[in-house]
């Protein structure tokens, strides 16, 4: 792999670009590996890599049934965070967070983190209750978020509308300001190209149609429109599909997975200076640095996979932003689109070890799920590795549905689902 | 949005006017305090979430108000049927090749 640096630039500059290669391979797939990844998006991919540099393990393979990055690690709005409610979830945002920090150095590959800040707002009394709950939690976890007035909230991101005559008037703000966003796709493909200098094979239009088991029940390795491809170890990073996936091992989940859309404005000078979040009224927002308005709206209410949605989820969320931000109401739409996401009974992942032997499971983000992307992928490999959780996945198992010690972040309501 | 054809309206509607209530045929046990842990995840917390068929319940929220249930083809969200509660689940759909 070589280097990017200032030097490359001017050293490519010189001799017209002939001498970029590519960012990662497309080998064909091997008979048999040491480990299969299901699923070539950010956290997938953030899992290969961090088989190879913290584990040695390299006999890997990510097998994508489209292109790599193309499902959510595409399609979400590239919120980071972690001012999460509960210990167990403020660990692994957080756990997250400080690696979204230097990301870029590691990976080296620019993936444009901006700690820009995340301001989540309250409309009415339950929110600032229930917001104010959050900071003292995030706190008592070292976590950094802190209470603003409206005017403060106001000072902070001067577009916001504060007039108390708003149909959704603004009461107050928290304010996590190490949050803020990260150019998605450049996760996807620093991971990418990080792993394959490595030595793992990215395999995309790969399938998998199939997991197969031995006679003792354990993983033997996947069926694929490619054929079949052995490995002991298999982990599931499959998102939307992820119960699709787990269904084929004879594993049940409790998932449900909903379109979730977003959308984006035409681009504009920077007016959005940060991520303004509204969960009572259901909207998002923040600014890209090709100047589009990225809006995050809510989930559909049935099950499907389509991969689009219904039109009136969209207006609802914009008649919330125009309230919000009355500048914006005369700004054309350029596009939108829809995820699938998996979404979990208590709102928390699953990323563990599954009574299957050999098979391991990285799913239940939900509708937030990349600004976990750089630690899940680094205590998902850590299971797969050891074949043992680290301690800050340990929580999330699959068996908290049985014995019912959930990870309750739907009713602690800090997140927009 | 989705079109809806209330099996007790006789109409077909718009989904706005639904809501809906999650999988269907889950059947509650008579004797809940007497479950298993394991019984009791699979009627509470496990769901089937099929890539194709599903077999679902809807409300007429702002409409009749009733409970009814639908056969959807969760790809390309097309209602197969519909029908009322306490139905039996349909054995063969229509359409169906088999």
């Amino acid at each position: 792999m070589k280097k990017y640096s200032v030097f490359a630039i001017a050293r490519e500059a010189m001799r017209g670009h002939k001498g970029w290669e590519e960012q990662w391979s497309s080998p064909e797939p091997k008979k048999e590996y040491d480990v299969i990844i299901v699923g070539a998006g950010g956290h997938g991919l953030a899992t290969a890599y961090y088989l190879a540099t913290v584990h040695g393990i390299t006999n890997v393979a990510v097998l994508e049934k489209g292109w790599l990055g193309g499902g959510n690690t595409g399609r979400n709005t590239t919120i980071i965070r972690s001012n999460y409610l509960y210990d167990e979830s403020a660990g692994i945002y957080d756990h997250a967070l400080k690696l979204w920090d230097g990301l870029s150095q590691e990976l080296n590959y620019n993936v444009m983190y901006s700690a820009r800040g995340v301001m989540m707002l309250a409309h009415n009394v339950h929110d600032i209750q229930v917001l104010k709950r959050h900071v003292h939690a995030n706190r008592l976890n070292g976590i950094d978020n802190e209470w603003l007035t409206p005017e403060q909230a106001k000072e902070f991101c001067p577009p916001l509308n504060i007039s108390k005559d708003a149909r959704y008037p603004v009461v107050g703000a928290a304010l996590q300001r190490r949050g803020g966003t990260a150019r998605h796709d450049a996760v996807a493909w620093g991971y990418a190209r990080g792993a394959s200098a490595r030595g793992v094979h990215i395999i995309q239009n790969c399938e998998v149609t199939g997991v197969k088991r031995a006679a003792n029940g354990a993983v033997t390795g996947v069926d694929t429109t490619r054929g079949f491809i052995g490995a002991k170890k298999v982990g599931v990073v499959a998102a939307g599909h992820s119960s699709v996936i787990m269904n084929m091992a004879g594993v049940r989940m409790p998932l449900e997975s909903y379109p979730l859309q977003a959308l984006v404005s035409e681009p504009v000078k920077p007016v959005v200076p940060c991520v303004i979040m509204s969960n009572t009224v259901h909207a998002y927002i923040s600014q890209s640095d090709k100047g589009e308005l990225v809006i995050g709206a809510g989930t559909d209410q049935y099950v499907s996979y389509s991969q689009t949605g219904g039109l009136h989820i969209l207006q609802h969320t914009l008649d919330a932003i125009c309230e919000m931000f009355p500048i914006f109401t005369r700004m054309k739409m350029l596009r939108s689109w829809g995820g699938i996401v998996d979404v979990t009974p208590d709102r928390s992942p699953i990323l563990a070890k599954t009574p299957v032997k050999g098979l391991y499971v990285n799913c239940g983000w939900g509708t937030g799920g990349f600004k976990a992307t750089p630690g899940s992928g680094h205590v998902f490999a850590h299971t797969i590795a050891k074949d043992d959780p680290h301690p800050i996945n340990a929580p999330f198992t699959i068996e908290r549905f049985r014995t019912g010690r959930l990870i309750d972040e739907a009713a602690a309501a800090a997140v927009a689902h | 949005m989705l079109l809806i054809r209330c099996p007790y309206c006789e109409e077909e509607r718009p989904e706005l006017e639904f809501r809906n209530a999650g999988e269907a045929h889950i059947a509650r046990s008579t004797n809940i305090a007497g479950e298993s842990d394991d019984d009791f995840e699979k009627f509470f917390f496990i769901r089937s979430n099929p890539k194709g068929v599903i077999y679902e319940r809807w409300r007429h929220m702002h409409g009749c108000a009733r409970f009814f249930n639908a056969v959807r083809d969760t790809v390309t969200d097309k209602f197969i049927m519909t029908y009322k509660a306490g139905e039996p689940k349909p054995a063969k759909l229509p359409g169906a090749s088999k």
